[in-house]
């Protein structure tokens, strides 16, 4: 009896817990000023006091919205914690949503639709869109560059980048070269940003020019195993195991602190570069097989549909991203706004670097390059991809193999 | 007449009643009083998760579009059918039976060496325990940099002229680099506990063993053994629960690979809830994963009979 009695409460307070898991609330009602929540990934001092600022000054004209909170929860498992969050009935009234879970967040129909400003670039929206709708600001677009320490690339006796750019002949060949030069002094030759042979979507940097895509435009069709893809991974292959090029599996060579020669990453990593003791430089992607090409990350702002003031985060992003404020945050994430992409403009927030550089690397990567890689259920399929992979990161691998194994492992995931 | 022909009607009492707050019902009151804090405890963070695992098990909630579908037995169709679960299980079991021999082993004997009465034992103990208390991730983030390819372990075996492997990127390495990395974290606790088992061995029945002619093996086997038995009981069912769980150390050093290598059960089920959003589904997973910590806890209690030589 009193086993059955403890049962009872016990399920009434799942059923009670239940309720409150199931979906968000909407007490966009209730009185007193609206607090909002905005989830972010970075816990860089400067841009929440950027993003501080700015709600600072959107309060002074809105008395209705109370607190304005940025939570920051690390990069690292970022989207776990923020659908935990959700799942969890804590759901935040904003927030930053990365490009590989776009297509997630807005096919599921968690993001509410914001009004689309007539001056983004269509380039920088399209992965934020459904049925002509917009679903998240896509508030940094940030284009891939290779950063170059010109001191390591010098002291190897290669010649630097930046002069086989303006000669025409800056390609993956001279990178791999260069690369295996600085690598024979014991210093890292090419870093591929976050990439440590887990991240391998970061290698889109490179494939893309080999004119490979890991699946169809559609994402029903696997890419691993088409012949681009292959002669790509061949290439980074040889560039890990035979040129030496690259730092193999498992060993770790940090850019920033002076240890390789090149690193392939976004452009709004240049403040790490503020306090750098070597020289360095920006340049654009290497020309592949393909010809010259460019590859974008991006990021969006989204208003959660379960939030508690949906109307009220509507209309401070709206703020938050307007003509002014994204001036502001173009110093650190690449506006995807016509009217701003200027050297001028991008210049005064990004004094690091220098007009040439935001021309080439930047303006002209993000008018025609191709945003990273991004698929409903993404999560498991870069679990899937990597699983798959692993064989690759072997000096002996068949890499044709390897990929075949790849779309055998994927197609049906795709196929969903 | 009249008055003394009628007796008065003899003064019945009433029974009289026993009082309710008898010695009995106030022991028991005070003894529901002191377990209730670990009742509420247990129905919070026990029965009420317990419950909401079974009732999860049997829907598909979709958190980012916020619906919840009963789906009846499909979570568990599908986990018969998954072919990504055999692997996790092996895994699992590669883990488990590698972790727990060695580690009683090894505790074992670090224990009979620390027992005995010489310079330095104390200082040894404290060397052994220490990792106990050291936070998991922490001590899992500095063996990650020790077994980098080009870590410290690998500098050390160059030193004295040998090539270390590439600990976390071999598949039969990565998992026995696992399994080290949480034999060390562990084995101090299990060092303890039977030191403690040693020290209440009586010494006059290693007197009779060696007046009776028993070699040191001996006395170990046939005194030591039977006499801690128990504590190897504890400590067994303790490091087979511990070895199920393992997750921090395979989320920090390889994240389930190379390939799914080291994909335990307990990753698998993180991978499908948090990072793939099938919360049903993980749930199912979380449920086998129960009726296989308790099978196995079972099975080890009920052969107790067998091999504990005495229980207190």
């Amino acid at each position: 009896m009193r086993f059955r009695s403890l049962t009872a409460a016990g399920t009434v307070a799942a059923m009670l817990a239940l309720a409150g898991c199931g979906g968000g609330s909407d007490d966009a009602g209730a009185s007193g000023p609206a607090d909002l929540r905005m989830t972010i990934w970075s816990a860089n001092a400067k841009h929440t006091a950027l993003f501080e600022q700015i709600a600072a000054e959107y309060k002074k004209t809105h008395p209705d919205v109370g607190k304005i909170t940025f939570e920051s929860i690390p990069i690292e498992n970022y989207t776990t914690a923020l659908t935990t969050q959700i799942g969890g009935g804590n759901v935040p009234d904003l927030a930053w949503i990365l490009e590989s879970t776009a297509q997630d967040f807005v096919t599921s129909g968690a993001l509410a639709p914001i009004d689309k400003d007539p001056d983004l670039l269509p380039s920088t929206t399209k992965t934020w869109e459904k049925d002509g709708q917009l679903f998240a600001y896509p508030f940094s677009t940030s284009p891939l560059g290779v950063f170059v320490n010109t001191d390591l690339v010098t002291a190897a006796g290669r010649p630097a980048p930046a002069q086989q750019v303006a000669a025409g002949n800056w390609t993956w060949e001279q990178a791999t070269a260069t690369g295996a030069a600085v690598q024979k002094s014991g210093k890292g030759g090419i870093v591929v940003g976050d990439f440590d042979y887990k991240g391998w979507d970061t290698l889109n940097s490179i494939w893309a020019g080999w004119g490979a895509r890991p699946w169809s435009e559609d994402g029903k069709t696997c890419g691993f195993d088409q012949p681009e893809m292959v002669a790509a991974m061949t290439a980074i292959h040889k560039m890990v195991f035979t040129d030496q090029a690259m730092p193999g599996p498992g060993v770790t060579k940090d850019f920033f602190a002076g240890d390789a020669a090149m690193v392939v990453t976004q452009i709004s990593r240049a403040a790490l570069l503020e306090k750098a003791k070597f020289k360095w430089d920006l340049v654009p992607l290497p020309k592949g097989p393909a010809g010259e090409y460019a590859v974008v990350g991006q990021a969006g702002i989204g208003v959660l549909k379960r939030g508690k003031h949906v109307d009220a985060a509507k209309d401070f992003l709206a703020f938050f991203s307007n003509q002014e404020n994204s001036a502001k945050l173009a110093a650190f994430f690449p506006p995807p706004r016509k009217s701003q992409l200027t050297s001028a403009v991008l210049a005064k927030a990004n004094p690091l670097l220098k007009p040439a550089q935001l021309e080439s690397v930047v303006i002209d990567g993000i008018e025609r390059g191709d945003i990273k890689t991004s698929h409903t259920g993404y999560a498991e399929l870069q679990q899937t991809v990597r699983a798959a992979l692993d064989p690759l990161w072997k000096p002996d691998a068949d890499v044709k193999a390897v990929m075949s194994g790849v779309c055998a492992k994927v197609n049906p995931l795709l196929a969903k | 007449m009249t008055l003394l022909a009628s007796k008065p009607a003899p003064l019945v009492r009433p029974p009289e009643r026993a009082p309710y707050w008898t010695m009995r019902r106030r022991d028991e009151l005070a003894g529901w009083l002191m377990v209730a804090p670990q009742l509420v405890g247990i129905v919070a963070f026990v029965i009420v998760p317990l419950g909401l695992v079974v009732w999860y098990s049997l829907h598909e909630w979709n958190v980012l579009a916020g619906t919840f579908d009963f789906v009846g037995g499909a979570n568990f169709e599908q986990l018969a059918s998954d072919p990504r679960l055999g692997p996790a299980l092996r895994a699992t079991g590669l883990f488990s039976v590698g972790l727990v021999v060695l580690n009683l082993s090894l505790a074992l004997f670090l224990a009979v060496l620390l027992n005995q009465k010489l310079r330095g034992t104390v200082v040894f103990r404290t060397l052994f325990f220490s990792p106990v208390v050291v936070t998991l991730v922490a001590w899992t983030i500095v063996w990650g940099f020790l077994l980098q390819d080009n870590g410290g372990i690998n500098g050390f075996l160059d030193l004295i002229g040998l090539d270390g492997p590439n600990w976390l990127r071999g598949e039969s390495t990565a998992m026995i680099s696992v399994i080290v990395v949480q034999l060390f974290k562990g084995v101090g606790l299990n060092m303890v506990l039977f030191l403690a088992a040693l020290q209440g061995v009586p010494a006059e029945l290693y007197e009779a063993a060696r007046i009776d002619g028993a070699s040191a093996w001996a006395r170990f086997r046939r005194v030591t053994v039977p006499l801690i038995s128990p504590t190897i009981l504890l400590t067994s069912i303790l490091t087979v629960v511990g070895s199920l769980q393992v997750f921090a150390q395979i989320a920090v050093l390889t994240q389930g690979g190379p390939g799914t290598s080291t994909t335990v059960l307990v990753y698998y089920l993180y991978q499908q809830a948090f990072q793939f959003h099938h919360f049903g589904y993980g749930a199912t997973i979380s449920l086998l994963l129960f009726v296989i910590v308790l099978a196995l806890t079972v099975l080890q209690w009920r052969m107790r009979r067998k091999w504990v030589f005495h229980e207190s």
